[in-house]
């Protein structure tokens, strides 16, 4: 799956380059995003924040191929997408990108465990394959003793780990999220972002769209977003023991 | 943070000796707040002087001597306890003078000084909040004051947020008009309020 696009980083499992979105035209044009350069390694963590309108969500369907930019390069797993054929950016989508929705998005019908592994099922995988590998994202994520459960049975916080878990169910290489917390209250949020964070340090790269710095306090490195553009972005802070006192004064 | 009572606390367990009680303090705020040990000894000896400890042996200097709770001193934390802190006066808070001050100087983008103090923020944010995914996890203490630090830096976030929605709209707002020949009529409130 990796074919490197010319002189993208070979680590980045994403790249956004020089990547605008305008829609309309003439008068009534509206830019949604202008000129941003966003790279995302695999393992790594990037939240992205601004005030509504700002083009955090247009970021992230463009990121996720569900809408073509009007300018700039997308490269998912080091391909560009404007050079793939439809079929292999559908297949795509489907393999290698999870998404995390605000509202949860579990179908009422199915079972955490059949919700967990319906992405694979639609990829085709084999039905046992795909449960194998849905108990297995339910297990990582903690809630294996809900696989029989329907998404009216869980709890708003379990309800989420199941959405991450079908984020990441399979193979799944990047991560996509869109205020991942919902409404759940402020410690719950914090455990969505944990199981988020944790999950790249499994390896799986991820955005998260939010406009909640608290939320964005968890990812590795926060991205600021106005009018379209990428006004600014933290740099790895210290680690968190510069907070604690210092071993001599204890 | 009030030392005393934090001392009476720990005492309203049981008997303690100053080490134990430093020892027991830090542990206690998460090791957030450093005590040294003379400032123990100085608080316990006030407290005993006030009539809210006791020693066990007042023969006894230092490490050896063992203090205890009195009833007026459980009297005194319970008090407290119940006293909300006073918070009527706003602090002189820093940064939203260098934000009042950056609105001011003519030749300085505020939104750039905002930006800086935003980025700065977040990522005091973050080390934080690897705090609170690595040692608080488990420390129920540490988790309360990692909780109250992230809230508290979140709450400048959003008033950076809110400054600089206001600064905006106040450049985009038009003149005012003719009945109001008023050059600076922003900066001129401000003064009169001081």
């Amino acid at each position: 799956m990796s074919r490197p696009g010319a002189g993208g980083d070979p680590a980045s499992v994403l790249e956004l380059r020089g990547v605008s979105k305008t829609y309309g035209q003439g008068p009534a044009a509206v830019r949604a995003l202008a000129g941003v350069d966003l790279s995302v390694r695999a393992g790594e963590m990037v939240a992205v924040m601004g005030p509504s309108g700002s083009g955090k969500s247009t970021l992230l369907t463009i990121a996720g191929s569900l809408e073509d930019p009007t300018s700039g390069e997308v490269l998912v797993c080091g391909m560009p997408l404007a050079e793939m054929p439809r079929k292999r950016r559908a297949r795509l989508r489907r393999r290698a990108i999870g998404y995390v929705f605000q509202d949860f998005n579990l179908l009422p019908g199915l079972t955490a465990a059949e919700n967990t592994a319906l992405p694979l099922e639609l990829d085709n995988v084999p039905v046992r394959k795909a449960r194998t590998a849905g108990l297995a994202a339910l297990a990582a994520l903690g809630v294996a003793d809900r696989a029989g459960w329907f998404p009216d049975q869980l709890s708003g916080g379990e309800r989420q780990r199941v959405a991450i878990a079908r984020a990441v169910v399979g193979d799944r290489r990047l991560l996509l999220a869109d205020e991942p917390s919902g409404a759940l209250d402020s410690v719950n949020a914090g455990d969505v972002m944990r199981l988020l964070h944790e999950a790249c340090q499994r390896g799986v790269a991820a955005v998260v769209v939010t406009h909640d710095a608290q939320l964005a306090a968890w990812a590795d490195r926060i991205v600021l977003l106005r009018d379209g553009r990428m006004t600014g972005h933290t740099t790895r802070p210290p680690g968190p023991e510069s907070l604690l006192m210092p071993e001599e004064t204890r | 943070m009030s030392v005393p009572h934090a001392l009476l606390a720990l005492l309203s367990e049981g008997p303690k000796y100053g080490l134990q009680l430093r020892e027991e303090f830090e542990a206690g705020t998460g090791e957030v707040w450093p005590l040294n040990v003379g400032q123990v000894y100085k608080t316990l000896g006030r407290l005993e002087r006030d009539g809210l400890a006791e020693s066990d042996d007042a023969g006894q200097e230092g490490p050896q001597k063992r203090f205890r709770i009195t009833a007026d001193g459980r009297q005194a934390l319970a008090d407290w306890l119940r006293t909300p802190p006073d918070l009527t006066s706003p602090p002189r808070d820093e940064l939203v003078m260098k934000v009042l001050v950056a609105a001011r100087v003519l030749g300085t983008d505020a939104h750039e000084v905002i930006q800086a103090h935003r980025l700065y923020l977040l990522e005091l944010m973050q080390q934080w909040t690897r705090l609170k995914e690595g040692e608080a996890r488990d420390d129920l203490s540490l988790a309360l004051v990692v909780d109250a630090e992230i809230f508290r830096l979140d709450a400048v976030i959003r008033w950076l947020d809110a400054a600089e929605v206001r600064l905006a709209r106040a450049a985009a707002a038009p003149p005012r008009p003719a009945a109001a020949p008023d050059p600076a009529p922003r900066l001129r409130r401000l003064e009169a309020r001081r």
